[in-house]
């Protein structure tokens, strides 16, 4: 058993009466890929909010393994705290890019807390001076590495917005890997890729995890992507986990395949 | 129904449409233009005008349609300019050489008018009007915070000002820091409790404070001076200098360079002053934008979740981009004051605010160069329009809707970006 990065423990999100994620422990270890998945409206982006500080958990709580910091209680922390101090750093479902803004810029203004204390709180940066002109040069080189590790160098100065829905993923895992996060969620990176993008997106998350030791917390409905690449699935149905395991455990578990394709009845199976 | 259908609405639609319009417009037509009392020999008689309600029916008809066609075709122009984005890849350098053009014309400009007292005055107006469009440009055109109550930072400049130096005897230069920390203050404490809100429901609060500031202003007599405002209030010197005819109080500015005393230098020198503080503010602003903090704010405007999700404390961006906004505004405001020598709440309405708010949207959030060029539109075309005495505000209403139609984005939509891979670490 690996370094354990993240431990969800009895995590319960309440919106009124309806109970999203019920009960639900997960741990996340380093250097290794976790999927989340589970029917649509299971609560899988509820979970991933309650994690990066943007819904408050009605219960439980989610403790970060920070090498420097110690445990950290990521459902204590404002949002913003859970990128910056804690390391962990998300996408979303739904492409949040900055469109009018080209690609490196996007990939810069991820480094800004760096850059904002190199700068001085703007004083060094508004006189030019040499810590400043290092910690951009700093960013720019990070930048520049990342985009070219995916891809997107010859696109760096084109403004996000006007490039692929493919490629816009790609510039945010690029842009969420410029935090330099312990551990990256993903929110669904795989939607609306061709084959050849998303065998190409394998690859990128194999390469993060193996590579570069980062944790990775996945949301996928894309079950080339999540089989193949998986240490660990978890599966969510109506906010309570109904299965944990390997990819083949997974396959193979009655209740989830009872989630997904609906009750051992003849009608059913026609339809699903 | 036709392809096109749910891009251009089809003719029976239409018709109908404006048979609803002419069916109105008979209803008030026939008590407004159809009857008509006559006094026919002492007693009112009515008379009937069938024939002006007909034209008048079929003018609401006809006229109905051709506005329908019109705001379609607008609309779907717009609609197929929305799909493209402006490309960031290109560079515009004339931009920049435009940008020095103007500053090259607005150096030469009272003494190409020298004796044109008009002229410069006006040109005085435009530029506070510029410093206000740079200083509210951070706000809405750089962190995308509609404010609609800019104005109250000017009066907090400007009051700043009046008190200190009618109470205190302090000058311009040592007013004008304190006057900026003045209102980035309330900046801040404009700014702290509207962080949560957004677009419309900032906007509303905003135009409230503004209200606030100016309502204070109007009833606090004691203070302010209410509805009387502030008069007497000393002008600039030249670095010590007074700008007045020889006294024997001490050297004037005429006399130590023995000059003949005229009422132009004062004139030529506020408008140096005002020229000089909008340079700086521009170089601020524009130094500021490249920094960490002005991609921030950039960035804030562009999608404020993901710059939480990426480890950035909004809350301190919009701050920072209130206080500086508010404190640009302070300086135009104690720069307003020691012009005029009076300010009174009537000068800080809510209608300067829009004209400041309507100089940024249509110079191009965000874009300095169409900051000035809005300014000079907005003041110039007023001042040009005298010739056509009540007629005035309506061209320049139709002067703005036209520009907003043909360049929905702003005069200068484009945005230079701060970082270029192709000639990384070239700007400072």
């Amino acid at each position: 058993m690996s370094e354990m990065l993240l431990e969800v423990d009895r995590l319960t999100m309440r919106f009124g009466g309806l109970t999203a994620i019920d009960d639900l422990s997960v741990a996340v270890p380093k250097g290794k890929i976790t999927s989340i998945i589970g029917p649509n409206g299971a609560g899988k982006t509820t979970f991933f909010n309650c994690l990066t500080g943007f819904y408050k958990p009605t219960e439980g709580s989610v403790r970060m393994h920070h090498p420097v910091h110690g445990p950290l209680l990521l459902n204590e922390m404002p949002s913003y705290h859970v990128a910056r101090k804690a390391g962990v750093v998300r996408t979303f479902q739904n492409i949040r890019l900055f469109p009018n803004m080209s690609v490196l810029e996007n990939l810069i203004v991820a480094q800004h807390n760096a850059l904002q204390t190199a700068s001085r709180f703007s004083l060094a940066g508004l006189f030019g001076r040499a810590g400043f002109k290092q910690a951009r040069e700093a960013a720019l080189e990070k930048a520049e590495m990342w985009l070219t590790r995916l891809k997107l160098i010859e696109l760096a100065d084109t403004a996000a917005g006007n490039l692929s829905y493919g490629t816009q993923r790609r510039i945010e895992i690029a842009r969420a890997l410029c935090v330099d996060p312990l551990l990256l969620c993903l929110d669904e990176p795989a939607a609306g890729l061709n084959p050849r993008e998303s065998a190409e997106l394998n690859e990128l998350l194999l390469y993060l995890s193996r590579e570069h030791g980062k944790g990775v917390l996945l949301i996928e409905h894309d079950m080339n992507v999540v089989m193949r690449v998986s240490d660990h699935i978890c599966v969510l149905n109506f906010g309570t986990k109904i299965a944990e395991g390997t990819p083949e455990q997974v396959q193979n578990d009655p209740n989830v395949i009872k989630a997904y394709l609906g009750e051992e009845d003849a009608d059913d199976k026609e339809a699903a | 129904m036709t392809t096109h259908a749910h891009n251009l609405p089809n003719v029976a639609s239409r018709l109908k449409d404006a048979t609803g319009i002419a069916l109105v417009s008979l209803l008030l037509g026939v008590p407004m233009i159809g009857l008509k009392t006559v006094d026919a020999g002492g007693a009112l008689a009515i008379a009937t005008r069938w024939p002006w309600l007909l034209a008048f029916v079929a003018t609401m008809f006809v006229g109905r349609l051709v506005l329908q066609f019109v705001l379609d075709h607008v609309k779907l122009n717009k609609a197929k300019r929305a799909r493209t984005r402006p490309e960031i890849g290109a560079t515009r350098p004339w931009l920049k050489w435009i940008g020095y053009g103007v500053v090259g014309f607005a150096l030469v400009l009272p003494i190409a008018f020298s004796g044109n007292r008009y002229v410069v005055d006006t040109a005085t107006t435009v530029l506070i009007y510029v410093m206000l469009g740079w200083g509210l440009n951070v706000v809405v055109g750089l962190a995308g915070l509609l404010d609609l109550g800019y104005v109250a930072f000017y009066a907090v400049g400007a009051y700043t000002y009046g008190l200190l130096s009618t109470h205190f005897g302090w000058g311009f230069w040592e007013t004008l820091p304190v006057a900026g920390a003045a209102a980035a203050t309330f900046g801040v404490i404009l700014g702290w409790p509207t962080l949560r809100l957004r677009g419309d429901y900032l906007a509303i609060v905003t135009l409230g404070f503004g209200e606030i500031i100016r309502l204070i202003l109007v009833n606090w007599t004691d203070f302010s001076g209410g509805p009387n405002g502030i008069g007497s209030i000393p002008r600039p010197t030249f670095f010590g200098l007074p700008f007045s005819p020889d006294s024997d109080a001490g050297p004037t500015f005429a006399s130590f360079f023995h000059l003949e005393y005229s009422p132009e230098h004062r004139v030529m020198f506020l408008y140096y002053l005002i020229l000089v503080l909008a340079l700086l503010t521009n170089l601020f602003v524009s130094r500021m934008r490249k920094l960490p903090v002005g991609l921030a704010w950039e960035a804030v405007r562009e999608d404020e979740v993901a710059c939480k999700a990426l480890g950035m404390n909004v809350t301190n961006v919009k701050l920072s981009a209130f206080a500086i906004g508010a404190m640009l505004g302070g300086f135009a405001g104690v720069f307003f004051a020691a012009r005029q020598g009076f300010i009174s709440p009537e000068s800080f309405v809510f209608s300067e605010s829009a004209t400041i708010l309507a100089i940024v949207v249509l110079g191009g959030m965000g874009s300095q160069l169409g900051v000035v060029i809005a300014s000079v539109l907005l003041v110039l075309l007023p001042e040009l329009g005298r010739d056509f005495s009540e007629y005035r505000m309506l061209m320049f209403g139709a002067a703005m809707i036209l520009i907003m139609v043909w360049r929905p984005g702003g005069l200068i939509a484009h945005r230079e970006p701060t970082y270029r891979l192709a000639k990384k670490g070239a700007q400072a």
